[in-house]
């Protein structure tokens, strides 16, 4: 038994391929794919429906959570278009880049070990600010300019920045613990 | 004028007739059941018309049990055996339980999860709570006048992968078809969303006897989406009776005494904490084996003083949670209070604090979570409601497996939303290997050590190959109750290898047969006679589900053909039915299952079809 697992993300939710989306929309044809495919509309049916419905809504799942991710939804258009990201292998940044993110690191470690909260909260805001900034930039690389190489390499800095974040992450809860 | 109803042949007579189906909350301290009747959900009372089943089994020397308020009101006199609590053991082996020692239990260390000596012989937990789920499911039989179709069981949101498949195990043990395991936050959501017809986003603040959970949800129009879950599935209000049982120790200056003596403080530890939630103070007093006498005056700021780092405790976790969801404080439109503990004033006082306002308290803490698991069960069932709604529920704790040196290589992250499935490839580090052991485990921690194990395994049959050839593909799925399967297969060479393991703590289909032998005196008669009667419900089921599905778009989604080889199916494992033989009745369900699966697809691909039709007219309407 096949489940036409052919269609890409955008197709499921019949939504057009592009990073900018209507993220209302694109929650709405989740949520009314799932009302249909959801194991809970299949609990008492047979096996057989139970396990395709497992499928379908684990699909529905990995489609939604791969597109309602701005880094997620670019790297997923640049797949769509052939470019691989390579993002464990390939790590050539520009200078410049590199700069940031060793004060970056630098301004969190100091933070870390100074047990300032409020600082590393502070570091977080302005870490999504620039986030923002660079998911400007990937718009218009993708939407636009159709100029998938220069954005494979903001999402290769995104992937160094969300790094950033998540140690942020880190560095809070182990204080609060 | 009645009509006398004829049924077509392959139609069931009543298409909506109601299938009895029920919620279960199974509590560390108190279980419940609750089922909906005529559009309503109620709790199910015993005979005395008590709705809470104290959680607490007693072992008699000839195998029999008594559960509920008999059991509990000897558990001072006979503490060996009988078990309080016992959901606190699930899944656990004896080096999770940190108190063991203080508990007046004789621990015995069994692979995979610890167990309990009784005069009945050694029980798992597993089996202690299959005697309060037995209970529970007779008096809902009695209660409803029928046999039950299924139930819905509710589980800690934090429980792990071991945890709850032992729950499920319980259940099976108990003779109960289990529809879905939901999380109690979730199923208290349900309860108190479609009472208020709450929007927005929701904290629920779930303490129990034994669990401590909270989750963060956003409710919008008929959908339960859990954004992020946290909690601590070893923290409840038995930690509470602890503390006071420890100070009363060192206020009485106690030490040594007899498990009898500390199961009779602890009770009376109990009884103070439940009097203080109305009294200002409270006198604690009991007389002990050796004559030894205790009075004691416990009042509420001393109370707060001693459990202080307790509450705590639960507010990291919803910390946590908020920031798992993307979420501040002040995003929080209600904080609904879930589970006996929440009444003690300093959980609702450090409750308000924390989330800046008051708590919602307008269930009654102790059913919401059985009564919200009912509504869900009766849909479950296939008791279709006019307004339908969706529960999104997520994984609580990451999933991942071990790589070189001990470390963890996360593989799904909590908080996703189930069923949720990711592949990953790994490839062997000597050339000519030929096996691989891949260790899964559960947890946010880096080190192996540190997070739970849930099962090891061996992938054998690698062809040999230089270091790096090999291409082995390691699929983590987890479906709607939360519980993991996994598989591997090798794929270079074109030789596939592929197992699929259930996690270590979860008991194989031989050791439930085992369990179910023991617990029956007369063996071999019972068991053919189970397993028959689990045949024929089984096979009930699938006609009856394959009736709904043909009674609903049978004629334009199968050709003659297809619809007479489905008739066919079913007049075989009908005609199967009528006789005793469970092999023959298995073959058919089997055969039909098969038969039927083709069906089952095109049903599929309609549904995602009519989801994205609805899309498409609506962006004509724009």
């Amino acid at each position: 038994m096949n489940i036409d697992f052919s269609k890409n993300h955008f197709e499921l939710f019949g939504i057009a391929p592009a990073y900018q989306i209507d993220p209302i929309r694109l929650e709405q044809a989740y949520r009314d794919i799932q009302a249909q495919v959801h194991p809970d509309k299949f609990a008492y049916l047979s096996d057989a429906e139970r396990r395709l419905s497992m499928q379908w809504a684990t699909q529905a799942n990995e489609a939604y959570q791969t597109l309602r991710q701005p880094l997620g939804r670019a790297r997923y258009l640049l797949h769509l278009n052939g470019v691989e990201i390579h993002e464990e292998t390939n790590t050539a940044m520009s200078p410049a880049f590199l700069m940031q993110q060793m004060e970056w690191r630098e301004a969190i470690g100091e933070a870390k070990s100074a047990k300032d909260v409020p600082e590393l909260g502070h570091l977080s805001g302005q870490l999504r600010a620039e986030m923002q900034v660079q998911q400007h930039k990937l718009a218009d690389f993708l939407d636009r300019d159709r100029d998938f190489a220069k954005a494979a390499e903001i999402v290769r800095e995104l992937k160094f920045m969300e790094k950033l974040r998540e140690e942020i992450n880190q560095a809070l809860e182990a204080l609060e613990a | 004028m009645a009509l006398l109803q004829i049924a077509e042949p392959g139609m069931s007579a009543a298409p909506h007739q109601h299938r009895l189906a029920v919620g279960i909350d199974l509590g560390t301290t108190n279980s419940l059941v609750a089922t909906v009747r005529s559009g309503m959900s109620v709790v199910l009372h015993d005979e005395n018309g008590r709705a809470l089943l104290p959680s607490v089994v007693r072992y008699h020397a000839d195998g029999s049990t008594d559960v509920g308020y008999p059991a509990q009101a000897m558990q001072s006199s006979d503490p060996h055996n009988t078990i309080v609590s016992a959901k606190r053991f699930m899944g656990r082996g004896l080096r999770d339980l940190p108190d063991a020692g203080s508990l007046p239990y004789q621990f015995a260390d069994a692979p995979g999860m610890v167990q309990l000596k009784t005069v009945a012989g050694a029980k798992s937990p597993v089996e202690v709570s299959a005697e309060i789920l037995k209970v529970l499911r007779d008096r809902a039989e009695k209660s409803m006048g029928g046999e039950l179709v299924g139930a819905v069981i509710t589980v800690p949101a934090y429980f792990d992968d071991a945890q709850r498949q032992a729950t499920k195990d319980a259940a099976r043990l108990a003779g109960l078809n289990v529809l879905r395991l939901l999380n109690e936050p979730t199923a208290a959501a349900v309860a108190y969303g479609l009472d208020n017809a709450a929007e927005g986003v929701y904290a629920v603040y779930d303490l129990g006897g034994g669990t401590f959970d909270i989750s963060v949800l956003r409710l919008s129009k008929g959908v339960f989406e859990v954004l992020a879950t946290n909690g601590d599935s070893a923290l409840g209000g038995d930690d509470f009776d602890h503390r006071i049982y420890c100070w009363i120790l060192e206020q009485a200056k106690l030490s040594g005494i007899k498990p009898q003596d500390a199961r009779l403080l602890l009770t009376r530890a109990r009884e103070a904490k439940e009097d203080l939630t109305a009294h200002p103070e409270v006198r604690i007093t009991a007389v002990l084996s050796t004559g030894e006498m205790v009075d004691l005056t416990l009042s509420s700021e001393v109370f707060t003083e001693i459990t202080r780092s307790l509450v705590n405790k639960t507010l990291v976790p919803s910390k946590k949670a908020l920031r798992d969801a993307g979420l501040e404080v002040e995003d929080v439109k209600g904080v609904v209070m879930v589970g006996g503990s929440t009444r003690m004033s300093q959980i609702q006082h450090a409750v308000g604090e924390f989330f800046r306002q008051e708590p919602l308290n307008n269930l009654d803490p102790d059913k919401v979570v059985a009564l919200g698991a009912a509504i869900q069960a009766n849909v479950l069932a296939g008791n279709r409601s006019d307004d339908d709604w969706l529960l999104l529920d997520v994984i609580p704790l990451s999933l991942g497996i071990e790589t070189m040196g001990g470390l963890v290589e996360k593989i799904i992250q909590r908080n996703s939303t189930i069923p949720v499935a990711r592949a990953q490839e790994f490839t062997t580090f000597k050339d000519g290997q030929t096996a691989m052991s891949i260790h899964v485990v559960q947890g946010e921690r880096e080190l192996v050590s540190d997070c739970r194990s849930l099962a090891k395994f061996e992938l054998r049959g690698i062809p040999p190959m230089v270091a790096g050839g090999a291409r082995i593909r390691v699929t983590f799925q987890v479906d709607a109750d939360g519980l993991l399967s996994v598989s591997a297969r090798e794929k270079s060479s074109g030789v596939e290898a592929s197992v699929v393991v259930k996690p270590s703590y979860g008991l194989s289909d031989d050791e439930i047969t085992n369990m179910l032998r023991t617990s029956q005196e007369n063996a071999k008669a019972d068991m053919t006679a189970r397993a028959l009667r689990e045949q024929q419900v089984e096979a009930g089921r699938l006609i009856e589900a394959i009736e709904a599905a043909l009674h609903e778009n049978g004629d334009h989604l199968l050709s003659a053909a297809e619809r007479a080889e489905i008739d066919e199916g079913m007049a075989s494992l009908r005609s199967a039915l009528e006789g005793r033989d469970h092999l023959a009745i298995k073959e058919q369900t089997e055969r039909l299952n098969h038969i039927s699966e083709t069906f089952a697809a095109r049903r599929m691909d309609q549904s995602v079809q009519k989801a994205l039709t609805g899309h498409k007219l609506e962006e004509l309407e724009i």
